[in-house]
């Protein structure tokens, strides 16, 4: 509920009340969606690597379903980070994907790479080795970003030698900046609501199965 | 030597143990008996280590220098020859004295002539009575042995009896279809729903 | 130091059986100068500069195919759960599997290196150096991601997918070595994925191989 009231505000501020970026007009405000969006994806990637961590600390078996629905719903917004940053390059400059954007570029890497965790764990039995795998796939997963953050920008420089394009955020005016936060904050409330959701849900589909398997 | 209560072990919906109590006190011989897929695999798995319980909680004295395991295959690499083979384990395992312990175990189960030919080349049999070399090569406190007659042959068999006479005083957990041949030296049962 | 000799009495088990079975070497080598032949022919007629890029992405697919093979005898024959009940430390068996994939790798670049200097063009000093660093940051994250997909279904197609997201910071890494006029930066760059990784992989393989 909090989550849809945030979002919701959020973005009608964005729509309506901040005033137009000097350089870029209207489709400047996708920012306000788009950035969030990035920030929120690697905050529940980076949850569930927490997660993961307390898994092979603790043995819980608990983590394993909170480590699974962490990056499941920060797959989810990746994807929309991709989405989102697509947009953004086509209303801007009339093309859908720009190599030179470098934060894109990392989301794809990261795509490619948390896609192939569901792969994984479609592949093994479940059982606390596919836990275990999971979760150390999901600590490599958050090393890779960092990593793949460097890696991109020491590409740009042999790629496109030219000077980049500056686009990041505009220089926030204190509207800007208020609207940006309410986004993001709708942004993260958002992503929470629907972990809660899905790890609730998985917690009693596990929990449904056990029951059968006592009765029968 | 070794203590569980309450093990359970799920795989995906399949629950193989169930509630499971044991006690393995040191020097005694537990035979293990029950019908193709009761668990008895699992279980000498999960005091291996090699596995991890689904529930319940057990207590061991034992490390992994001391326990000696012998699965249903024999875990040996097919294109090494079986010197090699117990020469890689002899070093994993510290051995001292490695090549005369090696070359002893050998003699003791008639394998020393074909020591150097690959164990693609062995028979069933041959390569059981490798898996069981491994298995004591680092004379270990406890055994685990998993149907240990099944694919020996009866000179094979012959020789597994002697050695399992003269190794008396260490702790044995056996899974195996035919518990009257280790009835003389069992001290304990448990038969696997 | 048994640690080490653990290692190296594993790593020298694998070169045996390479050895004996003379499987991935050869294939790896055929397979390096299979790839050399399509890039001849992908590029269009003055392009060749482009092909000291391409270099990487052979050099990647070619571990991918050291790295599908790497744990085959281990699940074939069901040793591993000999090696993990071993006493020696479980990343031992990481390090002894990295050592071996290693010597594979740097014995088909041995003939893929000079290749590509006879078809394309001579591989420099910056080039050589980042191949070594690049070997080492693959061999490493590779064998842990080798492990994971060893005890599931669909292991030919599944390791591809865990490895090449890895290897692309490595491409980058690379091509940069080889191609711009600041190679330094990004040797600097391959040795820090070697030494992240690394300790990442040798740190958290026993969680793979152990329930």
């Amino acid at each position: 509920m909090l989550a849809l009231v945030l979002l919701g505000t959020g973005v009608g501020l964005a729509l309506l009340w901040v005033p137009e970026d000097a350089d870029q007009g209207v489709t400047q405000r996708i920012f306000y969606l788009h950035v969030p969006v990035a920030l929120t994806a690697y905050t529940m990637l980076a949850w569930g690597a927490w997660k993961a961590l307390r898994l092979l600390w603790t043995r819980e078996e608990r983590c394993d379903l909170a480590s699974y629905t962490g990056i499941h719903i920060g797959l989810i917004f990746a994807l929309l980070t991709l989405a989102t940053g697509s947009i953004w390059a086509r209303a801007s400059w009339g093309v859908w994907w720009d190599w030179r954007e470098r934060q894109l570029v990392v989301f794809l890497i990261l795509f490619l790479f948390y896609s192939a965790y569901f792969m994984l764990r479609y592949s093994l039995e479940p059982g606390p080795a596919r836990a275990r795998i999971s979760a150390v796939y999901a600590l490599v997963g958050v090393v890779l970003i960092p990593v793949s953050f460097l890696a991109v920008r020491l590409a740009d420089q042999f790629l496109h030698p030219t000077p980049l394009i500056r686009r990041g955020g505009p220089d926030m005016a204190g509207s800007m900046l208020f609207t940006f936060c309410v986004c993001l904050a709708g942004m993260v409330a958002l992503a929470a609501a629907l972990y809660a959701n899905e790890l609730a849900g998985k917690r009693l589909d596990a929990r449904l199965r056990e029951l059968r398997e006592v009765l029968s | 030597m070794i203590a569980a209560r309450g093990l359970s072990k799920r795989y995906g919906t399949k629950r193989v143990i169930e509630r499971l109590d044991l006690d393995v006190p040191r020097g005694s011989f537990v035979v293990v008996t029950g019908p193709n897929g009761s668990g008895k695999t699992t279980l000498l798995r999960l005091v291996a280590g090699l596995a991890a319980p689904s529930s319940g909680s057990g207590e061991g004295t034992v490390e992994r220098a001391g326990i000696g395991y012998l699965a249903h295959e024999p875990l040996v690499y097919r294109e090494l020859s079986a010197l090699e083979n117990l020469d890689l384990y002899g070093r994993l395992y510290r051995i001292p004295e490695r090549r005369e312990r090696i070359g002893m175990l050998l003699e003791r189960f008639a394998l020393w002539e074909a020591r150097r030919e690959p164990v693609s080349s062995f028979s069933r049999g041959m390569q059981q009575r490798l898996a069981l070399c491994r298995a004591l090569l680092h004379e270990p406190e406890l055994l685990l042995l998993d149907e240990p007659f099944n694919a020996l042959d009866e000179e094979g068999a012959e020789l597994l009896d002697g050695e399992l006479a003269g190794l008396r005083g260490r702790t044995f957990v056996v899974a195996t279809h035919d518990p009257a041949r280790l009835a003389p030296l069992a001290t304990g049962s448990l038969a696997l729903a | 130091m048994t640690y080490f000799r653990d290692a190296a009495a594993l790593a020298r088990k694998d070169l045996l059986l390479e050895l004996r079975g003379r499987e991935t070497v050869p294939a790896m080598v055929l397979f390096v100068l299979a790839v050399f032949v399509a890039f001849r022919f992908a590029l269009p007629e003055g392009q060749e500069e482009a092909a000291s890029g391409l270099l990487w992405v052979a050099i990647v697919l070619t571990a991918l195919l050291g790295l599908i093979r790497a744990f085959v005898p281990e699940r074939d024959q069901h040793t591993l759960d000999a090696l993990v009940l071993a006493p020696c430390d479980r990343s031992a068996i990481w390090l002894g599997k990295v050592l071996s994939v290693l010597a594979f790798l740097l014995l088909a670049e041995a003939a893929a290196i000079p290749l590509f200097g006879v078809f394309f063009e001579r591989p420099s000093a910056a080039t050589v150096v980042a191949v070594l660093l690049a070997d080492v940051g693959l061999a490493a994250i590779g064998t842990l991601m080798a492990a994971m997909a060893v005890g599931g279904r669909a292991r030919e197609v599944l390791l591809p997918l865990l490895f090449l997201p890895l290897a692309i910071p490595v491409v980058i890494g690379g091509v940069g070595a080889t191609v711009s006029g600041d190679p330094a930066r990004y040797l600097g760059f391959l040795a820090l994925y070697d030494a992240i990784f690394a300790i990442l992989a040798w740190a958290t393989f026993e969680y793979v191989v152990t329930e």
